[in-house]
């Protein structure tokens, strides 16, 4: 059942958000550390293990991968939610130290990725141009 | 007619999930269809739509004069509920699906260098530029500089080391436009910085640090990198709030005495 996908999912990332927030308990800060990651690899371990014991049913599977393909809507959801009128009008320290720190964070990039980077595995990125149905 | 908006608001209003669902399902359609017809694919159709939610939140702002943009807006509160942490995490961990977990493992060592080197430059150019605005006491320019790690960061550490409201502020809205610069730009130099696979998907999700700005940045550039982004974006927030008030402060008062 479709259920159980979801079921599945949101108990992977609540497990991991009250890990993560253990974890900043623990190194005493009022923060999340990690919380989102550790859920990516409990259903990354969790998913592995049932499909190897056959349990992960084609339903199973679809309540997992309705939620990785409205992932975009959200973001758009998400950007249209975001304060953007305070950092437009933030004052100019705000607005030249996120410039600065964007431009040296994108530069760094390249950087560590060529460091001790021989084995680099590309993605078949080489996809037709986008249709509207691609990610529906 | 007044009393007839009136109805419609109050369906509106009591249904705003499923507003904000038929919203964002318009402007997405509309983004695809436009980068379709006008940029003949070479700009994805969800950068478009990224970019018209970041417009449409600078209008709600504007109009509502609230912090939520478009949330603000009564019968589209919805929006702040599809957008809000909850299922933007939900989705991002669903991304993971299918990813095969040695994929991680394998560049976990420059994932780590990465996270640390994003949160230690963030933390130095936002503390440099809080210098040459003349804010110049070890506080202000350890919040400032969290701040350009994220707007998590520089509240939680000017909180913790007690800086005034103003700086807090400012921290907020550097974290701010650091995210909005992020979704922006991505797309657009993510060819230049060789953000076409896992690996260097994981680096730039390390170096960034703000969750939204790389959620909404990946997904513009390629779908498929998401998963690995977000990945190392989530402990940034969590680092930067440990070493901010503790080893970024004490460095930065060092070197400028008070």
């Amino acid at each position: 059942m479709v259920i159980y996908g979801t079921a599945l999912l949101s108990l992977c990332l609540i497990t991991g958000l009250i890990l993560g927030r253990l974890i900043g308990w623990a190194l005493g800060i009022d923060a999340n550390v990690g919380g989102v990651g550790i859920a990516m690899l409990l259903l990354i371990l969790a998913a592995g293990r049932l499909q190897d014991m056959g349990l992960l049913a084609r339903p199973t599977q679809n309540g997992v991968l309705f939620w990785s393909s409205i992932y975009i809507p959200i973001v758009v959801a998400m950007a249209a939610s975001q304060n953007v009128r305070a950092a437009v009008s933030g004052g100019a320290v705000a607005v030249v130290a996120g410039i600065i720190v964007v431009i040296a964070s994108f530069a760094l990039v390249p950087l560590i990725s060529h460091m001790g980077g021989t084995q680099r595995e590309s993605m078949p990125s080489a996809q037709p141009a986008p249709s509207g149905d691609e990610h529906e | 007619m007044n009393e007839l908006w009136q109805i419609v608001q109050s369906v509106l209003v009591k249904n705003s999930l499923l507003t904000a669902f038929a919203l964002v399902g318009i402007i997405v359609g509309l983004s695809y269809i436009a980068a379709h017809r006008f940029a003949s694919g070479r700009v994805h159709g969800s950068a478009i739509a990224i970019l018209i939610g970041l417009i449409l939140a600078y209008v709600g702002g504007v109009v509502t004069d609230g912090d939520k943009g478009l949330a603000d807006i009564e019968c589209l509160a919805g929006i702040g509920l599809m957008g809000g942490a909850m299922l933007r995490d939900l989705a991002i961990v669903a991304t993971a699906f299918g990813v095969r977990l040695d994929e991680f493992l394998k560049t976990g060592l420059s994932g780590i260098v990465a996270l640390i080197a994003g949160v230690f430059v963030s933390f130095g150019l936002g503390a440099l530029v809080a210098f040459a605005f003349g804010y110049r006491d070890a506080v202000s320019m350890t919040t400032i500089g969290g701040g350009a790690a994220t707007y998590i960061v520089g509240p939680v550490t000017g909180t913790a080391l007690g800086a005034s409201s103003e700086v807090i502020a400012l921290s907020v809205a550097a974290g701010l436009v650091k995210s909005v610069l992020v979704m922006c730009l991505t797309p657009i130099v993510a060819s230049w910085i060789g953000l076409n696979n896992p690996r260097s998907a994981l680096i730039f999700g390390g170096l960034m640090g703000t969750t939204s700005g790389v959620a909404g940045g990946l997904a513009a550039t390629d779908e498929k990198l998401v998963p690995y982004g977000a990945m190392t974006a989530t402990f940034y927030t969590g680092i930067g709030c440990l070493v901010g008030p503790s080893v970024v402060f004490f460095l930065l008062r060092s070197v400028v005495g008070t």
